[in-house]
């Protein structure tokens, strides 16, 4: 079975796939989990608002999201980007958009949904009582929210948060759609060249699944302390 | 910057020439239900094997679930099609890859692509079978076991019986999350709704009415599921049996 198997091949193309793929996909992975998390958050305050209108948009927006592919997604935003951006400088043509700038918008704010709903049950899982001294400490809603609720909300959902990261990692894969170069796209590109399939996409899969493997485990001694301490 | 919309489209002939756009959208929407509810009944087969043997005493049989799990949980899906479409055929004898390889289109990409997502959403489905077998009160498995019932026993007419009611809803968003998983096999060329909405940017130039439609049908199947499946918790409810509110859980 590995009895044509080219080592070599995956040898000589290391330094491009993780120089130039893996970089680009972490880094995608951090600027969308950042901007998703941020994002999220505030669409889960969104959703929790009293005035109907804010509450509606919001969880439109999330279930509209959850609801097509991510594929999809990558699509309607590998084309609209360009003339959101047109819109927003006011030209007449729509602007140019990279690879890695598109994928970071569309990861941003397609996962900005799932981050809402988790973030969201965070919220929830804060006692009432907390909001109420809150606010009969004479604290508004941004400090009871920013000093009070998310910070505690945050911490309860830290496994959770990270869980949906790793996801996100594999996720980031999917630009190969838009024929970005990310790990996947890569070591596609090698593969293809040098005719290695086999060996290019084994190797994805061992790199993919060690590296997730791996966050996972962290994520659930993480859960463990956190656990105790509560 | 203004775009000008131009709806007609999805009434004017494909290039192919089997019918108006919005026809070839629909059947990539058939395509997409095919490919779906046969590796969902793979999925389901495969998850309630792999979740209930997690919950067993039999050590060995414990580790294997979580290797299964573990494997296919963190690799990337669409490295996982890449895998069944490309290495698995040049790994099998020569024969049965070359069988597989001549298989006529569609079916080439189909059959990986439904391999793919089968096992990609049984290790879900075993996740969700374990998880609601463990949410049992302990008592049920120690009663069963008290009334004389063999350990097969036990799950095949006390246990599994509870726990699929309550691992109904979770299954739900599983099973919406393979019709939305499966636009990932028009990488390997399956033309299912998403190849197909992208097929028609490419031969119409009308770039966001083929998404919009794409998304309207999405956005429409994912009504009737969920119309669907409450009508099937309603109608397999058993009084008194409260489901445990499962805690939020991260996917996609």
């Amino acid at each position: 079975m590995f009895a044509g198997y080219d080592f070599d091949a995956i040898q000589r193309s290391l330094p491009y796939l993780f120089r130039e793929g893996m970089t680009f996909t972490v880094t995608l992975t951090a600027i969308a989990a950042s901007g998703g998390i941020v994002f999220g958050t505030l669409l889960a305050m969104m959703r929790l608002s009293a005035f109907r209108p804010v509450s509606m948009l919001a969880g439109g927006y999330v279930n509209l999201m959850r609801s097509v592919p991510l594929v999809l997604v990558i699509f309607w935003f590998f084309f609209l980007v360009p003339y959101i951006g047109a819109w927003i400088i006011g030209a007449r043509e729509p602007v140019r958009v990279g690879a890695f700038l598109s994928a970071a918008i569309t990861f941003t704010m397609f996962e900005a949904a799932y981050y809402c709903e988790i973030m969201r049950a965070g919220i929830q899982s804060i006692a009432r009582g907390q909001v109420w001294s809150g606010y009969a400490l004479g604290l508004n809603y941004w400090q009871t929210m920013g000093h009070i609720v998310l910070p505690q909300a945050f911490r309860n959902m830290v496994p959770v948060l990270l869980t949906q990261t790793i996801i996100l990692f594999q996720d980031t894969s999917l630009v190969y759609v838009i024929s970005a170069t990310d790990f996947l796209g890569a070591a596609s590109k090698v593969a293809n060249r040098d005719y290695r399939l086999v060996e290019m996409y084994t190797f994805a899969a061992v790199v993919y699944f060690i590296i997730s493997y791996s966050l996972s485990l962290l994520v659930k001694r993480l859960q463990d302390r956190i656990a105790i301490i509560r | 910057m203004k775009y000008t919309w131009h709806w007609q489209i999805l009434f004017e002939t494909e290039p192919g020439g089997t019918g108006t756009y919005l026809h070839y959208l629909l059947v990539g929407l058939g395509w997409t239900l095919a490919t779906a509810l046969a590796a969902w009944v793979i999925a389901l087969a495969l998850g309630v094997v792999v979740g209930t043997v997690r919950t067993t005493t039999a050590r060995w049989a414990v580790r294997l679930g979580n290797l299964y799990v573990e494997i296919f949980r963190n690799v990337p899906l669409i490295v996982q099609m890449f895998l069944w479409f490309f290495v698995v055929p040049e790994l099998l004898p020569e024969a049965v890859g070359d069988w597989i390889k001549q298989m006529p289109p569609p079916w080439g990409s189909y059959v990986p692509a439904v391999l793919c997502l089968a096992i990609f959403t049984s290790v879900r489905v075993a996740e969700q079978v374990g998880a609601g077998i463990n949410s049992l009160p302990r008592g049920q498995r120690l009663a069963a076991t008290a009334m004389g019932l063999s350990q097969f026993e036990a799950y095949r007419r006390v246990m599994l019986p509870q726990a699929f009611r309550i691992i109904l809803p979770p299954l739900t968003s599983e099973f919406m999350n393979i019709i939305k998983n499966s636009s990932v096999a028009l990488t390997i060329g399956l033309l299912e709704l998403t190849g197909r909405a992208r097929a028609m940017q490419e031969f119409s130039f009308r770039v966001f009415e083929a998404f919009s439609a794409a998304t309207v049908i999405y956005l429409l199947t994912n009504l009737v599921v969920v119309l669907v499946m409450r009508a099937l918790e309603k109608s397999v409810r058993v009084p008194g049996l409260i489901a445990a509110g499962a805690g939020p859980q991260a996917g996609h």
